[in-house]
């Protein structure tokens, strides 16, 4: 979703530029006003951290794999206004040093992929932990339902700044649907691994989640290891095996009764993981369509708005530009809007259901493939 | 994203383009983009211009082509985009090639892949000829705020200790007999994140406690400055100069 | 404020810590009275078991926390919050992970930032850098990055970072973990040659017995045994109660200590 230099005018690129220099302003103070003069050292590893979680590759099947993207992890685990510097930080140092993402375009990427993702997230996660029982599962469900919604609302931010200042003639309802719909299967990926992420740390140090203080603050407070009475003196001095021994911990509280991964062909140990990854599935499939088909039909009248705005307004470079080349948005009329926006989320649906039935084909495939010749093994 | 983020960024050098302080490349750089960005895009002899323009600077910095042109290769995905322009954009079609194609929708791609390409190749001849620390005291000069500037420079500092603490914990599971395969292996996967998020927060308490024991107090003393003489910017404003008498050109043309 | 320190005639103790007492904000309680002196230019181990209050102690010898009873003076100066740069400055804690301690791009940076923070800049900061590099033997790598340096390389800088602020004592913590049997040597040479007071924190008992005349076992939040080190690594009875064990096939008595002139 890196924007490179040249999609976006120059003129919203300035505009989005300000903007995002706005956001990254404020939320430097925010940061400090929460971590004073921790702010730089702790946001900086949380950034490397980002940076460094960005390369873990989760397979999803058949030899295709994802990563994490990080916007709503950020926000959650950090806070929003730190979450918003490490993401601008990230953006930023891809830009400069690997070209990743246009100079230009850093404003455009950093109100998408920094302030929009974080902000939606965390509203989201607050929202869902506020209404939801006070309970730790809670939180993992609102880490879900906040990355979930993220991703998508990221794209509908890039289909509005495209609808502004997009250089390429495409209608916009066309580009939504593209946009969202792909963007709903990220962010059911997206959802689903960061939930996880959240729950793991959420399990061995609660203290930890910003997002979940208040929530956890009762004593769910598990301490991984049992070595030390310790003196809190050590505790300094503890933390490799305890950061070590986090993994085992933290991967029995998230994936349900601890079956054992020993390759010992006895049924239940395999069973455990099968049934949670098949939740896993159910929950990303429902929660895709729940998307593709409420959500972007809703969502889809938004950009169609701020467009109807622009040409009434006549935003000038983009009108002359898109005039003079007869495009589709100076005689984009009202008639047209509506059926756009069907055909836009139907097509959005279409995409998400088609691709996700290609998806689950491979990926069942894969797995019985795998199941037969594991029984054939034993 | 992702992967190839291991190689070298820097290129070592003596050429009078890596002698120039960093923050004249940095707004040399950030303006010859927007030049670009702003030109014409039927202005096809424009694009030429500028790529001869780099092609000097790339010359003049003694950074081979082969070098560059792989670098390119991080903007491949919208290369895909930009080809699937034609056949999705709006406007009279054109016949080509047996296909029927979107005129605007192929001045589009183009528009996209000169830009983009041109923006790329910028940012990779900045990146090969400054280096990393060089780079964020650049940035500090342009006023980029300084708390911005040391989360910047924490994130690299510690960016290789944390992917080698992954590294480690992927060693580690990997030596118990674990392998990622598919969407069940997730969970396993995301608690491997969640505790390198714990070592990171960690880190960073102790790392402001090491601070703290040597007298910080919230501001980073300025150790190192750079400054530019005027002779330098001349120099490195040359680039965007000319780009600016090229864009110019390209809109006076009819 | 300083006159105390600057007069000759009555040079205070680098170190001196009376009836510290400290609970953590959790309510467990680390340090029950500690009672502890160090005179100047002494170098002096401090030993005990995992959870004994170690780090605890050290962590109030700069003011990063704060005493619940008793006071540290540092070279006549009290440890609140009214001078604490000074104080920071005073005493320079070498962190046991070197990549914690070593937080800026490059190795020069790093040594300079202690320095510059209090306040110095140009020609001056640059020599006080030189020296400081020099006398680790670091310094051909001051304009490396720290994580492209070897661990022993990275602790010796470590090292580096603190001497550039010129302390009145050097607290270590576990100095030898994790060095090659050369880093170990390389850095022992290092820790003799500087005339400052030193408080190492270890476990590593031969180590602190190479290089330190006195040791003093913290158990349990107080001072358990304060001696000559060979002498205390000689009594088995305490040595085990404290839970410090020498290593296999280690005769503290066949060790004949190197006599240290008095400075």
């Amino acid at each position: 979703m890196h924007v490179p230099d040249g999609f976006i005018d120059a003129p919203v690129s300035v505009v989005t530029g300000v903007v995002a220099a706005g956001a990254v302003a404020v939320s430097l103070r925010g940061a400090r006003r929460e971590l004073d003069e921790r702010t730089a050292p702790l946001a900086g590893l949380v950034a490397a951290f980002i940076f460094a979680v960005q390369m873990l590759n989760f397979p999803v099947a058949a030899g295709t794999s994802g990563h994490l993207l990080g916007g709503a992890l950020a926000a959650i685990l950090v806070g929003p206004y730190t979450g918003v510097l490490c993401v601008s930080v990230v953006l930023l140092m891809q830009g400069v040093l690997f070209a990743d993402g246009g100079l230009t375009a850093l404003g455009v990427n950093i109100t998408d992929m920094a302030l929009v993702t974080t902000v939606v997230a965390y509203a989201l996660f607050r929202g869902v932990v506020k209404l939801a029982p006070h309970r730790r599962r809670t939180v993992t469900v609102a880490s879900f339902v906040a990355a979930l919604i993220s991703v998508p609302a990221a794209a509908v931010a890039f289909t509005a700044i495209y609808a502004l200042g997009g250089t390429a003639d495409v209608a916009i309802g066309k580009v939504f649907a593209a946009m969202v719909g792909v963007h709903v299967l990220i962010g059911a990926g997206e959802a689903a691994i960061t939930a996880l992420t959240v729950g793991a740390v959420v399990a061995v140090r609660p203290d930890l989640v910003y997002g979940a203080r208040g929530v956890t603050a009762r004593p769910l407070e598990i301490r991984s290891s049992p070595l030390a009475p310790a003196a809190p003196g050590a505790v300094a001095r503890a933390e490799g095996p305890a950061a070590e021994a986090a993994p085992a911990t933290a991967t029995s509280e998230a994936s349900e009764p601890a079956g054992a991964p020993e390759p010992a062909g006895t049924p239940e140990p395999a069973a455990a993981p099968r049934r949670s990854a098949r939740r896993v599935w159910w929950a990303g499939l429902a929660a895709a369509l729940l998307c593709a088909g409420v959500v972007s039909f809703y969502a889809s009248a938004s950009p169609d708005g701020l467009e109807k705005v622009a040409h009434d307004k006549g935003i000038d470079q983009n009108e002359e530009d898109h005039a003079a080349k007869d495009s589709p948005l100076a005689d984009y009329g009202v008639k047209d809007i509506t059926d756009a926006r069907l055909s836009g989320g139907l097509a959005g649906v279409i995409g998400v259901g088609a691709t996700l039935a290609v998806g689950s084909g491979v990926f069942i495939v894969v797995r019985r493939r795998r199941a037969t010749a594991e029984s054939e093994r034993s | 994203m992702g992967a190839g983020h291991a190689h070298k960024l820097y290129r070592e050098g003596r050429s009078p383009v890596h002698a120039l302080p960093p923050h004249c490349k940095i707004a040399a750089v950030f303006c010859f983009v927007l030049v670009v960005v702003s030109t014409p895009r039927e202005a096809v002899w424009a694009f030429g211009a500028y790529a001869a323009l780099l092609a000097g600077v790339a010359a003049a910095a003694r950074i081979p082509a082969g070098y560059v042109l792989r670098r390119l290769l991080i903007e491949v995905p919208f290369v895909a985009f930009a080809v699937l322009m034609p056949f999705v954009a709006e406007g009279p079609r054109v016949e080509a090639l047996g296909m029927s194609l979107s005129a605007s929708g192929l001045w589009s791609a183009w528009n996209i892949l000169a830009k983009g390409t041109l923006g790329v190749a910028a940012s990779v001849l900045l990146a090969s000829t400054t280096e990393l620390r060089a780079l964020l005291l650049g940035l500090q000069r342009l006023r980029m705020p300084s708390l911005l500037v040391q989360i910047a420079s924490f994130m690299i500092r510690y960016g290789d200790v944390i992917s080698d603490e992954m590294r480690r914990m992927r060693i580690a599971r990997q030596s118990r007999g674990f392998e990622a395969r598919g969407v069940r292996h997730w969970g396993v996967l995301a608690s491997s994140a969640g505790a390198l998020f714990i070592r990171s927060y960690e880190r960073g308490e102790r790392v402001h406690l090491a601070m703290v024991s040597r007298g910080y107090t919230g501001t980073m003393p300025v150790i190192d400055d750079v400054t530019a003489s005027r002779t330098q910017w001349a120099h490195a404003a040359a680039l965007p100069l000319t780009a600016l008498a090229v864009c110019l050109t390209g809109w006076m043309l009819p | 404020m300083d006159a105390a320190v600057t007069d000759p005639a009555t040079t205070p103790p680098s170190l001196e810590v009376s009836g510290l007492a400290y609970a953590y904000p959790d309510g467990h309680q680390a340090l029950f009275g500690v009672d502890l002196t160090v005179a100047r230019g002494e170098r002096v181990a401090l030993l005990g078991p995992n959870g004994a209050g170690k780090t605890t102690l050290v962590l109030h010898l700069n003011g990063i926390l704060t005493a619940g009873a008793g006071t540290v003076t540092v070279a006549g100066l009290p440890v609140a919050k009214a001078h604490l740069a000074e104080i920071r400055r005073r005493v320079g804690i070498v962190f046991q992970d070197p990549d914690d301690q070593l937080f800026m791009p490059t190795v020069r940076e790093d040594v300079a930032f202690g320095p510059a923070a209090a306040g110095l800049r140009g020609a001056e900061l640059e020599e006080r850098v030189r020296r400081a590099l020099e006398r680790v033997g670091m310094a051909e790598f001051a304009d490396r990055p720290p994580h492209h340096l070897s661990f022993g390389q990275r602790r010796r800088v470590a090292v580096a970072t603190v001497l550039a602020m010129e302390p009145e004592i050097l607290v270590l913590d576990e100095p030898s973990s994790n060095l090659d049997p050369a880093s170990r040597r390389e850095l022992a040479d290092i820790l003799r040659s500087l005339e400052v007071t030193v408080l190492m924190v270890t476990h590593d008992l031969p180590y602190a017995l190479e290089l330190c005349p006195r040791a003093v076992v913290l158990s349990g939040g107080v001072i358990a045994a304060d001696g000559g080190t060979q002498e205390l690594l000689c009594d088995e009875e305490l040595m085990r109660e404290h839970r410090l064990e020498l290593p296999f096939g280690f005769d503290p008595r066949s060790v004949r200590v190197p006599v240290f002139p008095a400075r």
